[in-house]
């Protein structure tokens, strides 16, 4: 188990998994504001904003590749072991994700600047707005678990993301019925689609980001499994295949 | 379900099944070789060794870790006797191999180190030639017959990777060989009498990478034939090599299971602290 308790004999190596774990938690923070500000954009039609979201990618692709070189560093020059290597190899991963949930950001600013220049429905996105809202709310607890190595939360955000992947599905639906209603309506709900879709797929990488977590606390994998199944591998109980 | 598996695979045309990780080793899955039961060892008034409890299986490799001190080549050396030496060892509890028990006072010491080899940190060859260093123990059994002594001692230094570096100079003293392939040497007289078990005890250590490796890689060749018991400071080169790895801490066994899983999530919090080189 990882454990912040006992420190490393070398002081140097204890400071680059400091610095690699902090460096994420600013990734994520970065990509935390990218959702915030695409999701405003949005609503509001602030086509500033979401071209800030778009140049934000910039310094996220650039953490990502220096994070990336100094776990390579680490791995070779520290040939970290256990709870350390676990550590490392989830950073790794959760790196590509963070990454991926900015590029998604930024997907969703383009589609942003496109539905600015059309008449913007009454109510405004809303179906969106309560998703985009959900999402952030995982992707805040996905890197609260980072933060904390806290499985527990890790596993909530699994749930949640259970609930966006409904939610999404229930949008589609909605957005259909949109088609099918005013032909005019068509291409801004297929970027309304894309936006959904975005969404859901933030979701889904703050999913991953915690199935890491799993890993480098627990030592366990469980991508691929279902969420009962997951439950019982952290609480110890037996699954039976 | 295994219809829809093997279309699957047919599909693409790709085994499926044998990219997979092999099975793991599991120690259920085991023959015993050597086997340890509450085992106590006292220096004098000072106990090294405290109810050690381990089974170390045939024909693979395990690894003893841990900081100095641990009691780790004390435990080694119990299993070719070598502690005999020591006036003021004492010991209790079973010590078995493939259910002799080596303590015994029935069991001659001389047989029970032909089956049990031993290789020390510091090359220690014979200051012979090479062929005499690998012929000693064949002669010592009373066998000097040439053909013999000449099949052996080519099959030897070939077992121990050495054969094509020294075959041209077989009548050179061995003393002036590189360390690496001194080490090498030793090995191959250690072999030379086919023992049961090989004990190595930080074969490595007074090498340099390159002949490191090389020893690294014979112990890999070596273990089809030869149960193999290595003791290591250096962590990584017990990750390499061995199969199992035991972790003893303050005379007293931690954690002893597959390499793999110790190595990537030990299930002792010591034994985490010990190979990530944290203090607990």
């Amino acid at each position: 188990m990882v454990t912040t308790t006992s420190q490393h004999i070398s002081q140097q190596f204890e400071n680059e998994l400091q610095d690699i774990r902090s460096r994420v938690l600013a990734m994520g923070g970065l990509v935390e504001q990218q959702v915030h500000d695409a999701m405003d954009a949005l609503i509001t039609g602030d086509t500033e904003k979401a071209r800030n979201v778009i140049a934000l990618d910039e310094d996220v692709n650039s953490l990502e590749l220096s994070i990336d070189e100094e776990c390579i560093q680490i791995i070779a020059l520290r040939q970290p072991t256990a709870g350390d290597l676990r550590l490392v190899s989830g950073i790794l991963k959760t790196i590509t994700d963070l990454e991926r949930i900015g590029d998604e950001s930024t997907r969703i600013a383009k589609m942003a600047i496109n539905l600015s220049e059309k008449d913007r429905p009454k109510h405004n996105y809303r179906e969106l707005q309560t998703m985009g809202n959900h999402v952030r709310g995982i992707l805040r607890d996905a890197l609260d678990a980072f933060a904390r190595l806290d499985v527990n939360v890790a596993l909530s955000v699994a749930k949640q993301d259970r609930e966006v992947d409904a939610e999404y599905e229930a949008i589609l639906r909605q957005l259909m019925t949109y088609m099918m209603e005013d032909s005019r309506a068509v291409t801004r709900v297929i970027d309304m689609m894309w936006s959904a879709r975005s969404l859901e797929r933030i979701g889904d990488h703050a999913n991953n980001i915690c199935e890491h977590i799993i890993y480098l606390v627990e030592g366990k994998d469980v991508r691929h499994l279902s969420l009962e199944k997951v439950e019982k591998i952290i609480n110890g109980e037996p699954i039976d295949d | 379900m295994e219809a829809a598996k093997s279309q699957k695979q047919n599909a693409r045309n790709i085994d499926i099944e044998s990219m997979q990780r092999g099975p793991r080793v599991s120690l259920a899955n085991e023959t015993v070789c050597l086997e340890v039961k509450n085992f106590n060892l006292f220096y004098g008034e000072k106990q090294a060794l405290h109810g050690i409890n381990m089974q170390i299986p045939k024909n693979r490799v395990t690894a003893f870790i841990g900081p100095s001190g641990c009691g780790k080549s004390t435990l080694l050396r119990c299993f070719n006797r070598m502690n005999d030496l020591v006036d003021t060892v004492r010991m209790n509890g079973e010590l078995l191999m493939e259910g002799m028990e080596i303590n015994s006072p029935s069991v001659n010491v001389a047989d029970l180190r032909c089956q049990v080899g031993m290789v020390f940190q510091k090359p220690n060859p014979f200051p012979k030639s090479i062929y005499e260093n690998v012929a000693y123990g064949l002669r010592l059994q009373g066998i000097n017959d040439r053909a013999t002594l000449d099949k052996v001692v080519e099959k030897s230094l070939k077992g121990a990777a050495l054969w094509d570096e020294v075959k041209d100079r077989l009548n050179e003293s061995a003393m002036g060989l590189s360390g690496g392939q001194q080490q090498r040497l030793v090995i191959a007289r250690a072999i030379a009498i086919e023992p049961e078990v090989l004990l190595l005890d930080e074969p490595a250590s007074a090498l340099d990478p390159l002949s490191t490796l090389k020893i690294e890689e014979l112990i890999y060749e070596l273990k089809d034939k030869y149960t193999i018991v290595i003791v290591t400071h250096n962590m990584q080169q017990a990750a390499r090599v061995s199969d199992y790895t035991a972790f003893m801490y303050m005379g007293e066994l931690i954690e002893f299971d597959a390499t793999d899983e110790l190595f990537t999530k030990p299930s002792k919090k010591q034994t985490e602290d010990y190979i990530t080189g944290r203090y607990g």
